[in-house]
């Protein structure tokens, strides 16, 4: 799933100041997962939102709905009925849900409520962890599963630096050296060989260097 | 001989090679770079240009290398992964070796994170190993990375680092493997304070017959201050700093410490000749370049053969 983190309410305060009548769009895809955007983060903003105006003597009128994705237009275009009665859309999708939405509605100001993070899993309750960068061709068959381009600091394809010390990585001792992961499950997979294979250097032109990528299904367009 | 390189000459005669590290100054004066290698002179038979080591901005690597040149010495040039795609890394190994430069040293480079500028972008478009290569195919094939022709090859000895210490250990020898096989040919190691644990990765090496393709140079550094010994010990990523090491720095007053330090050094590097496979020590006296040449003496690594 994306995973993104709600931006701090002085910071969201600051894009709608100019602002008396907002709408509010939640997300009910990733961002709902990981509790950053979805209809219950939307309740608890707008209620942040109307408070803190009201203390200022500014009301402001929050409206709020909670799309099932901000990704698609058939979704998007749910809004259209309503959307002219407000002055800016206030998203709490992921940074793809903000453009879509900005695309379908361009009179509108359309303005970020989260700070879209990483491609990640679920850990524990309250706890996610990335694990893909997107870089578009997959390396995982040779690595145990687990991404050196994700997972490591330096996106080394070749082994751990010389900053793996038990288990964790160099930059902070928090986070796991993706390389012994690899190397760990190399080993649980009788595979451990594997690893004197050089990995040659990237064509990094499927991933975000290439420019903005599109994928496109001739079968399957209309 | 495949290069110019001084300790590639050494090396290829069966002799045992010295070297040492300059790092270049946060800001433009050259003057800083000369007194440093004017400390080194005589002492060692080629001297490391850090590439802004621990991430923190100092004058470029190259032109350090240069000034280190001009001075007599056969520089070697560190290359780090970290600020440079394959473009600029490839148009700087043409501009060493156009500028007389010898030898380089291919390394992934520090975090950003750790220096004055964690805010960063990092690059990382290769890793060390595939450095080595590229450096490898632009000399030995005459083509770049893209795999167009190189017009006039880049003759450089290929150097790069190895962590003995950092983990995991068991895949640390199969590390080395996958630089030789990248074209590596010589190593410097990390600082060396546990000669327990050197050893029995000298001895992975060994086994899988690397010290044969690879020359192996025993990194050093002397401790100035128990302080430094401490510090090395827990704030500096892939350091093992023995206790009974800090125990021994500490047990002696404070003004007899740096002497006791340069002790531990030569006591070092004579165990580390011992070892087979060690073709040599290099000295990382951090910013403490006026030391170097007294350890080299002691440790009986004096005079040094005369480059041709």
């Amino acid at each position: 799933m994306i995973v993104g983190n709600r931006k701090s309410l002085e910071e969201i305060l600051r894009m709608v100041r100019s602002y008396r009548k907002i709408l509010l769009l939640g997300c009910n895809e990733c961002v709902t997962v990981c509790a950053a955007g979805g209809e219950r983060e939307v309740g608890v903003l707008a209620s942040e939102l109307r408070l803190a105006r009201m203390k200022d003597g500014q009301e402001m009128e929050v409206r709020e709905h909670t799309l099932e994705r901000q990704c698609d237009h058939e979704y998007v275009d749910q809004v259209k009925p309503f959307v002219e009665d407000y002055e800016a859309i206030l998203s709490m999708a992921c940074g793809a849900g903000v453009q879509y939405v900005a695309e379908r509605y361009r009179a509108k100001p359309v303005l970020p409520a989260i700070d879209t993070s990483f491609l990640g899993v679920t850990l524990e309750q309250g706890v996610w962890s990335e694990r893909c960068q997107g870089c578009g061709t997959c390396v995982l068959d040779q690595t145990g599963g687990i991404c050196p381009i994700a997972r490591c600091a330096k996106s080394l394809l070749n082994g751990p630096c010389g900053g793996s010390s038990n288990g964790k990585c160099e930059v902070d001792k928090e986070t796991d050296c993706g390389w012994q992961l690899i190397i760990d499950r190399l080993k649980e997979l009788g595979q451990l060989d594997r690893y004197e294979e050089i990995i040659p250097i990237k064509d990094w032109n499927t991933s975000r260097d290439g420019g903005p990528r599109k994928r496109i299904r001739e079968d399957l367009k209309l | 001989m495949k290069t110019k390189s001084n300790i590639e000459k050494i090396l290829e005669g069966g002799g045992f090679v010295l070297t040492s590290e300059c790092g270049p100054p946060r800001g433009a004066d050259p003057e800083v770079i000369r007194r440093k290698g004017a400390l080194l002179k005589g002492a060692v038979d080629a001297v490391n240009v850090t590439d802004n080591q621990t991430s923190v901005v100092r004058m470029s690597s190259l032109a350090s290398c240069v000034i280190l040149k001009e001075m007599g010495f056969d520089p070697i040039l560190q290359m780090v992964c970290r600020d440079r795609n394959r473009i600029a890394i490839q148009s700087d190994i043409l501009g060493a070796a156009a500028l007389g430069i010898n030898n380089i040293l291919c390394l992934s480079g520090d975090h950003q994170k750790f220096g004055d500028h964690p805010m960063a972008k990092n690059v990382f478009d290769m890793d060390s190993i595939q450095l080595i290569h590229t450096v490898k195919r632009m000399r030995d094939e005459g083509r770049f990375v893209g795999g167009e022709e190189v017009k006039g090859n880049p003759v450089l000895f290929i150097g790069a680092a190895e962590n003995p210490f950092a983990d995991p250990f068991e895949i640390r020898a199969a590390r080395l493997g996958k630089k030789a096989k990248a074209g590596v040919e010589f190593i410097q190691t990390q600082c060396i304070y546990n000669l327990d644990r050197f050893e029995r990765w000298m001895k992975m090496v060994r086994d899988r017959g690397l010290h044969e393709r690879v020359a192996i140079l025993a990194g050093v550094t002397p401790f100035k201050s128990a302080g430094m010994a401490r510090y090395m010990k827990n704030s500096v990523p892939g350091m093992d700093v023995p206790d009974e090491m800090i125990e021994r720095m500490k047990g002696v007053p404070k003004e007899k410490q740096p002497e006791e330090g340069i002790k531990i050094c030569v006591e070092t590097i004579r165990k580390l000749r011992e070892i087979p496979g060690v073709r040599g020590i290099h000295i990382m006296a951090i910013e403490w370049e006026e030391k170097v040449a007294e350890i080299a003496n002691t440790a009986g690594l004096l005079p040094r053969p005369q480059p041709a």
